[in-house]
């Protein structure tokens, strides 16, 4: 078969608003209805498989850009490659004690110590910055990865593991991609929005929540994906949870549930189960409401 | 002295401890400088509620060709490692959103057809935040909505607003996540300051962010528990484990949940806390001397 899948992607503007939970709840849900691939998009910290407890079938290794070497055998000290980096990334002997060399960390790999350097003295390498899994869980494949810490654009490897999920969703004639956004508007966010069919984005009612909420609706307008909003522990504070309403129907975008705020969904995290499957709970309710708004909006079929 | 507060993930309250700890230091007269580095979504300003007094446009600087000068080479596209600029028949393009504004172009065209723009990315905000004690200097980066590159724009922030006096303190609001943007954060700090919560996402997230901060930059660093009496004691265990200090637990308080809800910050709905956190410098100040 090869009708595209439909992506939903979870996302919010910080972490820790209960998006993670939230995934492995709908995932949950969504597998008890229709095939679906899983694809964690939260690279710098994967956190779906403390709840999904994945097997893993595959590793790769993801390399991004190059990082600059220098050849201390070569190199005459004329410090030319420390005026040509505009990124601070070469190390002078006069603050470190050693010889030339370069800061893996805040090196860009854009190469521009190489043209300055006179005597050929810098090359690039290109290393492994991080990998990307296939892994069997009991809801359907997940496709993950693991960036090293410290490692730069994990935009790239969000795009990858999103690509993946995609094309095997496509093989297997899998209705369904479910995407566990990072958290943020920057790159990687971007990478997991964009190609989108819908975006779930969680809030918790909180001043700061409504402000973030305010700058992830900016992306996913500029990036043309319909969004539909979630109030996470809706009932911590009745002022927030109606002011994000009301900014959300002046903006005209979708206001599914609120999530009432519930033990059980910290007991399920810490048992590492999804809290739909862990206990009947009000929260687990809000879910499965939830679930079908999203199927509605995304035209699936699933069955009752 | 510099402070870097983090967590591997946002959401356990990393901000909350940042403006607390800054509130507090400056409660007791220290000359204390405050930056957002969380240029995606800063939100410190909502607590600090700082009056901006400077605004300005950041970026970084791409090529704009001559075409009167330019020889349509190639040699520019030859050298750009990001594929940010192409020679197609007689007309180079430009892909700023590609671009790293490194200058490798420019350098290298032979005809010195190219000169550099500076491309807005970014806002850099600075102003004052005034409560009790001395008046905290203010800064934060606002990352414009469809940019991808959150870490020049930290670097600029960082490079203006960081204080020069050694007896000023500087806490720097890290972004969440462990990637890129966190580590120009912390480069240069003498201390990370790692907000976590008691759980295994906590912890899962906390082991990341240890493993930059100490490993990756050498810096030392100590733990915050915050919400402490949610979930397990798997926190404590890695910190015994790895010989992390927790130099200050905040109990699970549906005040401080409350507060944070209103824009409210914990010193100011409970004043008991100012000590706390002055304490918590002080340990800080003993791990650095260390
Ligand atoms: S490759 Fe670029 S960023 Fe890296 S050291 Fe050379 S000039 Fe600096
Ligand atoms: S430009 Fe080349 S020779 Fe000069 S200091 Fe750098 S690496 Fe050494
Ligand atoms: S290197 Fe200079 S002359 Fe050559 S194509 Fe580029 S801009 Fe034109
Ligand atoms: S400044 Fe660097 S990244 Fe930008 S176009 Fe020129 S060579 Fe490419």
């Amino acid at each position: 078969m090869s009708t595209a899948p439909k992506q939903l992607v979870i996302i919010s503007g910080k972490g820790g608003t209960g998006k993670t939970s939230l995934a492995a709840a709908i995932a949950h849900l969504a597998a008890g209805e229709l095939p679906i691939v899983i694809a964690d998009a939260d690279v710098d910290a994967a956190n779906l498989d403390l709840v999904l407890h994945p097997t893993r079938l595959e590793s790769h290794p993801f390399s991004n850009g190059l990082v600059a070497e220098i050849d201390e055998e070569k190199c005459i000290s004329c410090g030319l490659c420390e005026e040509a980096c505009r990124f601070d990334a070469i190390l002078v002997p006069d603050r470190t004690g050693d010889p030339y060399g370069i800061d893996e960390v805040a090196c860009d790999g854009c190469a521009a110590c190489v043209y300055h350097c006179p005597v050929e003295a810098i090359t690039m390498r290109e290393p492994q910055v991080g990998e990307w899994y296939l892994s069997e869980t009991p809801y359907g494949p997940l496709y993950h990865a693991h960036l090293f810490a410290g490692a730069d654009n994990s935009g790239k490897l969000v795009t990858l593991v999103k690509q993946q999920a995609k094309l095997r969703a496509m093989d297997d004639g899998r209705p369904l991609v479910v995407v566990d956004g990072p958290p943020g508007i920057g790159c990687p966010v971007i990478s997991a929005a964009s190609g989108a069919d819908l975006a779930l984005i969680v809030v918790e009612p909180t001043l700061s929540g409504a402000h973030d909420l305010a700058r992830v609706l900016e992306l996913t307008d500029h990036f043309g994906v319909p969004a539909l909003v979630a109030i996470n522990k809706g009932d911590l504070s009745e002022q927030q949870s109606a002011a994000i309403e009301a900014f959300c129907r002046e903006r005209g975008v979708a206001l599914s549930v609120r999530i009432p705020y519930d033990t059980l969904v910290t007991e399920a995290m810490v048992a590492g189960q999804p809290i739909t499957a862990w206990a009947e709970s009000p929260a687990a309710q809000a879910i499965r409401a939830l679930w079908a708004t999203i199927k509605a909006r995304l035209g699936l079929q699933g069955k009752e | 002295m510099r402070i870097t507060v983090a967590s591997g993930k946002g959401g356990t309250g990393k901000t909350t401890v940042a403006v607390n700890l800054a509130l507090s230091l400056a409660a007791a007269g220290r000359a204390v400088t405050f930056l957002d580095c969380d240029v995606e979504e800063p939100n410190a300003h909502i607590f600090l509620r700082p009056q901006i007094e400077r605004e300005e446009t950041t970026g970084i600087l791409i090529p704009e060709v001559d075409d009167d000068r330019c020889t349509y080479c190639g040699r520019c596209a030859e050298v750009c490692v990001f594929h940010a600029i192409a020679v197609i028949g007689t007309k180079v393009l430009v892909f700023p959103e590609l671009c790293h504004g490194c200058g490798s172009c420019a350098y290298n065209c032979p005809e010195k057809a190219i000169t550099e723009v500076l491309h807005p990315t970014a806002r850099l905000r600075w102003g004052k935040a005034t409560g009790e004690g001395t008046p905290i200097a203010f800064g934060e980066g606002v990352l414009d909505v469809g940019q991808a590159m959150a870490t020049p724009v930290i670097r600029e922030l960082k490079k203006k607003g960081l204080p020069a006096e050694e007896e000023s303190i500087a806490i720097l609001d890290a972004p969440p996540g462990n990637s890129c943007p966190v580590v120009e954060t912390m480069r240069g700090s003498d201390f990370v300051l790692l907000v976590t919560e008691p759980t295994p996402f906590g912890l899962h997230d906390l082991r990341l962010a240890v493993q930059v901060a100490r490993e990756e930059l050498g810096l030392p660093a100590g733990v915050v528990i915050n919400r402490d009496g949610v979930g397990d004691d798997s926190v404590e265990r890695f910190c015994a484990e790895a010989g992390i200090p927790i130099l200050m637990r905040i109990p699970l308080d549906r005040r401080i949940a409350e507060a944070y809800a209103q824009g409210e910050t914990i010193v100011a709905r409970l004043p008991e806390y100012r000590e706390r956190f002055q304490a918590l410098y002080r340990r800080i100040e003993e791990e650095v001397g260390r």
